[in-house]
C-alpha cells in the first residue's frame, strides 16, 4: 500500500538541499526527534526532581529564598506526630486498599474471562469508575458518606433496619480511614480487573486441557497454572498499584481534607498542606522526600518479589 | 457469603469453555452471573446517585422520608442551570478543554519522535533512552508538585494555563512513548527498506510510511492522554489560585463547596457535567482504551 506514494518521494531525490540532507544525516535526526521529549522531562521532571531534594535540606518558604539547614527538616518530622500518622496511614491505606483491589479484580478478571452475552459492552462499562475524574467520583463519595443523608445509612436504616443510627462514616479517625480505602479499592478495581483480563486470555486454553486429563481439579488448576502464569503481569500491575495508592492524594484532598482531627492525612496530602497552604516550601518538600524510601522498597518488594517466581517456573513453584 | 463462593467461581472461570456437563444454568448463574451483577451495581452506583441527584430539587434532597431516595418525583434542570449562568463553569470546561488538548498535542507530537527514534533509528543506547523515559513514569506527581511549584512560579507560568499544558507531558510523554514504541515494533521494517531503496529521507518515511501505519496507537495515546489531563488534579490544584482560569476537577472542589451547607445538588450536576466528556469520548473509542491500557501493561 505504501508503493502507490512513492513517486513524490523519488522526486525530492532528485533534488537534494542541503537542508534535506542534514535533516537525513543520522545523528542529526537522532538528536531532534529526542529533544522535545527529553527537553520536557529534564525541565519538568528531572529538574524539579533534584530540586525538591534539595529544597528538603533547605527552609525555603513560599516567596523567601532559603538556607541549607542540613537534616533539620527530617529531625523536625522524626519528632512530629503528624508525620508518624501519616505514614502509618499510609502503609494500612496502601496495604489494605492493594489487597482489596486485588483480591476483588482478579475475581473479576476471572468472572470476566468466561463467555456470556454482552460481554464487551460490560467490559467498557466496568472501566467507567477508572476513566471519570477521580475528584469527581470522590465527590459523589463524599456525598454518599454523608452523616445526615447517606444513602447507605438510610439502606441499613431504613430498608433493612439493620441499625437503628445513621452510620458516622467520616466524623470519627477509622469509619474515615476505611471510608477512604473503600473508595479507593472502588477506583482501583477496573484497572486490576482489565489488566489482569489481558493476562487471562493469553494462558493457552492447552495446557488446562492438559490437567484436566490429568485429573486436576478447579482449584489445582487456579493454584498450579493461573496462578503462576499470571505472575509476570501481576508484579507489574502491583507495583503500579501500590505506588500509585502510597503517594494517593485526590480521594483524600476532596472527601476529608486529612481531617478528622487529622486522621486520614496521607504523606501527599500532609505535603501539600504544610509544603503549598501553608508555606513551608522547604517542610512539604521533605515530606514528599520522605515517600522516596517506602516507594522504592515497595517497588523492589512487589516488582522482585513475584517476578523472582517467574525465573524459577518449570521448577518448583511452591 | 459472597466470599465462600469465591473460591469455586475462581476456579470455574478456569474451565474455559463452558462446555463441561456439570456446568449447568443454575451453577453459572450462581458463579458467574451473580457476582458479576453485584460487581456492576457497586461499580455503577456512584454515577447512578450522582445523575440523580443532580436532577432532584432540594426538597426531595433532603427528605428521604416523604420521598423514595432512590428515584425523582419531580426532576428539575434548577441546578444545572445555577451552574451555567450563576458560577463561571462554562470557564472551567473550556479551559479544562484547551489545557487537555493543548497538552496532548505537545506530548503526542514529542513521543512520536522519541519513540520513532528509540525504535526506527536504533543507535547505541537506544534501550537505554527507552528505560530512561519509562522510569520517569514511574515518579509520581505527589513528589514533585512542590518543587515544580517553584519552578512553574520562576518561568512566570504561575497561575497560567500554559503551565499545566507544558507539566502534563511529564506523566503524558513516558506513557505514550511506550505506547508508540509498542506499535512501531509492529511495522514491518521491510517496508521501511523499501522506501530507504527509492530514495526516500528518513523523515519522508516517518511521514508517509510509519505514522500513517501506526494511526491505532497515535488514536490510543491521544485519547490516552486526553483522559488523564482532564482528569489531573494535584498540578491544577497546585499552579492555579485566580477562580477563573482553574479546571473543572479543582474548580467543583475549591470554588462549589462552600459554607457550611453543601449545594449537593449543584455539586453533583458539576461532577457529571465535567464527567461526561470524557465519559463519551471514552465511549466512542472503548476498543481503544482497553488495547492501550493492557498494552501498556504488556510492554
Amino acid at each position: 500500500m505504501s508503493v502507490t506514494t512513492l513517486p513524490p518521494l523519488a522526486l525530492a531525490h532528485r533534488q537534494p538541499n542541503w537542508l534535506v540532507r542534514l535533516f537525513d544525516y543520522k545523528p542529526f535526526l537522532i538528536v531532534m526527534c529526542l529533544a522535545p521529549a527529553i527537553g520536557l522531562l529534564a525541565v519538568f521532571l528531572t529538574y524539579p526532581l533534584g530540586l525538591g531534594i534539595w529544597l528538603a535540606f533547605t527552609d525555603t518558604t513560599i516567596g523567601r529564598k532559603g538556607v541549607y539547614v542540613g537534616l533539620e527538616n527530617f529531625q523536625y518530622l522524626l519528632t512530629d506526630s503528624l508525620w508518624w500518622n501519616a505514614v502509618f496511614y499510609s502503609v494500612v491505606y496502601t496495604g489494605i486498599a492493594t489487597f482489596g483491589k486485588f483480591a476483588l479484580g482478579f475475581w473479576l478478571a476471572l468472572l470476566l474471562n468466561n463467555h456470556f452475552p454482552f460481554k464487551s459492552l460490560l467490559r467498557a462499562i466496568i472501566l467507567l469508575p477508572w476513566i471519570v475524574p477521580t475528584v469527581l467520583s470522590a465527590l459523589a463519595f463524599w456525598w454518599i458518606y454523608d452523616p445526615q443523608f447517606s444513602i447507605i445509612s438510610y439502606l441499613l436504616v431504613d430498608v433493612l433496619h439493620w441499625r437503628t443510627t445513621n452510620v458516622d462514616f467520616l466524623g470519627s479517625p477509622w469509619p474515615a480511614r476505611f471510608s477512604l480505602i473503600a473508595a479507593n479499592i472502588w477506583r482501583g478495581i477496573p484497572f486490576v480487573a482489565i489488566s489482569l483480563l489481558a493476562g487471562l486470555q493469553t494462558i493457552s486454553p492447552s495446557l488446562y486441557e492438559a490437567a484436566m486429563l490429568d485429573g486436576a481439579s478447579a482449584w489445582q488448576r487456579f493454584r498450579y497454572i493461573t496462578f503462576p502464569m499470571m505472575m509476570p503481569i501481576l508484579a507489574i500491575v502491583m507495583t503500579f498499584s501500590i505506588i500509585f495508592t502510597f503517594t494517593d492524594f485526590q480521594l483524600v484532598y476532596a472527601i476529608t481534607r486529612g481531617g478528622p482531627g487529622n486522621s486520614t492525612h496521607l504523606l501527599a496530602t500532609l505535603a501539600f498542606q504544610r509544603g503549598i497552604a501553608g508555606g513551608e516550601l522547604g517542610e512539604g518538600a521533605a515530606i514528599a522526600v520522605s515517600m522516596i524510601p517506602f516507594l522504592v522498597f515497595a517497588t523492589v518488594f512487589s516488582y522482585f518479589g513475584l517476578a523472582r517466581r517467574k525465573w524459577q517456573q518449570g521448577e518448583s513453584n511452591d | 457469603m459472597t466470599d465462600t463462593v469465591a473460591q469455586p467461581a475462581v476456579a470455574d472461570a478456569k474451565a474455559a469453555p463452558d462446555t463441561m456437563a456439570w456446568d449447568s444454568g443454575l451453577r453459572r448463574l450462581m458463579m458467574i452471573y451473580l457476582p458479576l451483577g453485584c460487581f456492576v451495581l457497586i461499580l455503577l452506583f456512584p454515577f447512578y446517585w450522582m445523575a440523580i441527584t443532580s436532577f432532584k430539587p432540594n426538597a426531595e434532597l433532603m427528605n428521604y422520608k416523604e420521598h423514595n431516595p432512590f428515584w425523582i418525583s419531580s426532576p428539575t434542570l434548577a441546578h444545572i442551570k445555577h451552574l451555567l449562568f450563576n458560577t463561571s463553569y462554562p470557564r472551567w470546561l473550556w479551559t479544562t478543554m484547551t489545557v487537555a488538548i493543548g497538552s496532548t498535542t505537545l506530548s503526542l507530537i514529542a513521543s512520536t519522535l522519541a519513540a520513532y527514534a528509540i525504535e526506527r533509528l536504533r543507535f547505541r543506547g537506544s534501550p537505554y533512552v527507552g528505560l530512561g523515559i519509562y522510569l520517569a513514569y514511574l515518579v509520581p506527581p505527589s513528589i514533585l508538585f512542590i518543587p515544580l511549584a517553584t519552578v512553574v512560579v520562576q518561568f512566570g507560568l504561575f497561575d497560567s494555563p500554559m503551565a499545566l499544558i507544558l507539566v502534563y507531558p511529564t506523566f503524558l510523554v513516558p506513557f505514550c512513548t511506550w505506547l508508540l514504541i509498542g506499535y512501531f515494533k509492529s511495522i514491518p521494517y521491510e517496508l521501511e527498506e523499501c522506501a530507504l531503496v527509492d530514495g526516500a529521507t528518513r523523515l519522508q518515511i516517518l511521514r508517509r510510511i510509519t505514522l500513517p501505519l501506526a494511526v491505532p496507537g497515535l488514536i490510543s495515546a491521544g485519547i490516552f492522554s486526553f483522559t488523564l489531563s482532564w482528569n489531573e488534579f494535584i498540578y491544577a490544584l497546585a499552579f492555579i489560585q485566580s477562580g477563573a482560569n482553574k479546571t473543572v476537577p479543582v474548580a467543583i472542589l475549591t470554588e462549589l463547596v462552600t459554607g457550611d451547607v453543601y449545594q449537593w445538588g449543584a455539586l453533583m450536576a458539576g461532577s457529571l457535567l465535567g464527567s461526561l466528556p470524557v465519559a463519551i469520548f471514552y465511549s466512542l473509542f472503548v476498543d481503544y482504551y482497553v488495547s492501550s491500557l493492557t498494552g501498556a501493561v504488556k510492554e
